[in-house]
């Protein structure tokens, strides 16, 4: 059955007059179902039935991974998730036991530097995309953070590694938060511009009246009323970039040892997941699936977190 | 304003970057570098056409599995899921997307390829004797192309849903209620009157969802198995191209295999830029004509 939405224009049927050829449609389409008989009738109600029920059983297929890889991670990982794995160092293969306190710390590191870089730009250009809406520059802008959005992290990897680890001709922290910062920054962008875009227009008015000029308004009352959102948005990126691992490995390149200095290479909890799973050795497997629990417990309290302050802030915003 | 437009500096700087960078190994070797298979970096002889080929069919094998469900969910959500399960389960598919990629290579290599190795691959080539099929043929590693595409799945299944969801929430109501008045059943109704209005943000999120796959670097490395080698079998051990950098930048030997390594970025950018461009094209038109 062709053609029900061919030419609709998004508006609702029942404010527009329908087009000639979308209401020849629905006349056919009406005639098609009113030669129904009782029986092809039960078995369209049977078809409807079944396929909705397969809708169900896509939604639970869709759940069951994430039920899967909680289970092995906290089977596998947790029984090596104690204060050691937090303060102390990594041991060689063959001593049990030994931490990743370094690479814990050099994440946090990684973490500060890319958001010190990126999070200023994302809130600006959010502010920016926000304020002026309609200007053909911003639709520009909110278009390419998108496509910058949509880059592979190992390309912002490559990047970063041309123009800060090449020219100094050694890997460092700082090279690995610019390459996340350039993740990041995409991410702030849009959340910045959805939260700013919640406050009411009125409290912007209300400062104009009062004499504030634009970017005096823009800045101390619509980002202030924003800020809450702001931060949750921010969180979420960070919850985005702690993760990463792709843009990490030829830019902060890993540490074994302990450092917390810029332009030093810095370890990272998901480089070294990646180190130790892919060694063939069983322990280093064990304190890879205790590295994972504790990353993907880190990352999702952050989200969630974040996520139901969101809620609540987007339903106080809309009234 | 001016940190607006550190926006489009950035994406103008990363393209020059690693086109600059790649440069070299485009005026070695041409177009043909896209197309030969040698891989050689002792003699330096460069060609991607292996890492291309498997950045291909993994993501369309992640297409083919996630497509169907990522839909299906997303309709069942919108349309038929009772409000107390909805919750819970878009909160769920929503978490997918949070996972690191290092913590599904980590289960992908330790639990999802043993699985394909002991049952998914003797089940195809001894109960279903297609072992002499082309796609399934040679011997039994676990990591494989096959593990890789499944990997993506999961990972590309929470943003197509998304993106479906909002697109179906952008058709009218008067749509869905015109189909029902006209005695449509409620799947029908789906089907016939609300499907071909979504048709293209849909269409959207599944080249979205593409794009996610041919970038997704660190799941896909730890379970493909890394070899330069095309085959057709999705059994085998394959490489893509986000696999290939991420393999071999850091031990890259000398400047010719560097910036061979680049121009695989570049290849990446370009195609990932391209395919974000359509996606966004896409959904922003459905978005836009449904803003009701």
């Amino acid at each position: 059955m062709a053609g029900l939405a061919d030419g609709a224009d998004g508006r609702d049927m029942t404010t527009q007059s329908l087009t000639a050829q979308r209401r020849a449609a629905w006349r056919s389409y009406r005639d098609q179902l009113a030669k129904s008989t009782a029986r092809t009738l039960s078995r369209r109600r049977f078809v409807s039935q079944m396929m909705i029920g397969l809708t169900f059983l896509a939604a639970l297929i869709a759940v069951l991974p994430l039920t899967l890889i909680v289970f092995h991670l906290l089977r596998q990982g947790l029984s090596s998730v104690n204060l050691d794995f937090f303060t102390h160092m990594p041991k060689p293969t063959g001593d049990v036991g030994g931490g990743m306190a370094n690479a814990i710390v050099g994440t946090g590191m990684l973490v500060l530097i890319a958001s010190v870089l990126g999070l200023p730009v994302g809130i600006f250009a959010g502010l920016y995309l926000a304020e002026q809406r309609g200007a053909r520059l911003a639709t520009v802008v909110r278009f390419l953070s998108d496509v910058l959005n949509g880059l592979p992290s190992i390309v912002l990897g490559i990047f970063a590694w041309g123009l800060l680890v090449r020219p100094f001709r050694h890997f460092s922290a700082l090279a690995g938060g610019m390459a996340l910062a350039a993740m990041m920054i995409p991410l702030v962008t849009r959340t910045t511009e959805e939260m700013i875009r919640l406050v009411p227009v009125s409290m912007r008015e209300a400062a104009l009246a009062l004499g504030y000029t634009k970017w005096r308004t823009s800045l101390s009352i619509v980002l202030r009323t924003a800020m809450p959102g702001i931060v949750t948005g921010a969180l979420l990126a960070v919850a985005r970039i702690a993760g990463e691992t792709a843009p990490l490995i030829f830019t902060a390149f890993g540490n074994s040892f302990w450092s917390v200095s810029p332009t030093q290479p810095i370890a990272a909890l998901p480089m070294q997941i990646y180190f130790y799973a892919t060694a063939p050795y069983d322990d280093w497997h064990a304190q890879a699936w205790a590295g994972a629990l504790v990353l993907l417990g880190l990352v999702l309290v952050i989200s969630v977190a974040a996520r139901f302050a969101t809620r609540s802030r987007a339903g106080l915003g809309s009234d | 304003m001016g940190f607006a437009l550190v926006i489009p500096t950035l994406l103008l700087l990363i393209g020059v970057e690693v086109f600059r960078a790649g440069w070299p190994a485009f005026k070695a070797f041409g177009l043909t570098f896209f197309t030969s298979s040698a891989w050689d970096p002792v003699n330096g002889n460069f060609g991607a056409a292996p890492a291309v080929y498997g950045t291909i069919v993994s993501s369309i094998l992640a297409l083919i599995i996630a497509t169907p469900l990522a839909v299906g969910v997303a309709i069942f959500l919108s349309e038929f899921a009772p409000n107390w399960i909805r919750q819970p389960i878009a909160f769920f598919v929503d978490l997918l997307a949070a996972i690191p990629s290092v913590v599904y290579g980590l289960w992908g290599v330790l639990v999802l390829v043993p699985f394909i190795r002991a049952h998914v691959m003797p089940f195809v080539k001894d109960t279903l004797h297609l072992g002499d099929f082309p796609l399934f043929s040679g011997a039994a590693y676990g990591p494989s192309m096959f593990a890789a595409g499944c990997i993506l799945a999961i990972m590309i299944l929470p943003y197509i849903s998304a993106v479906t969801r909002e697109v179906l929430r952008a058709v009218p109501r008067s749509q869905r209620e015109a189909a029902l008045a006209l005695g449509a059943t409620r799947w029908e109704m789906i089907w016939d009157a609300v499907l071909p209005y979504a048709r293209s943000g849909i269409l959207g999120g599944v080249i979205l969802g593409l794009g996610r796959a041919i970038g997704e670097t660190m799941a896909v490395t730890m379970v493909i198995g890394n070899r330069h080698e095309l085959s057709a079998s999705l059994f085998q051990p394959g490489y893509t191209m986000a696999s290939l950098i991420a393999n071999e930048f850091a031990e890259a030997t000398n400047d010719l295999h560097v910036s061979s390594l680049m121009a695989v970025g570049a290849g990446l950018f370009i195609v990932t830029v391209i395919v974000n461009v359509i996606a966004r094209w896409l959904v922003w038109r459905t978005a836009r004509t449904g803003a009701t």
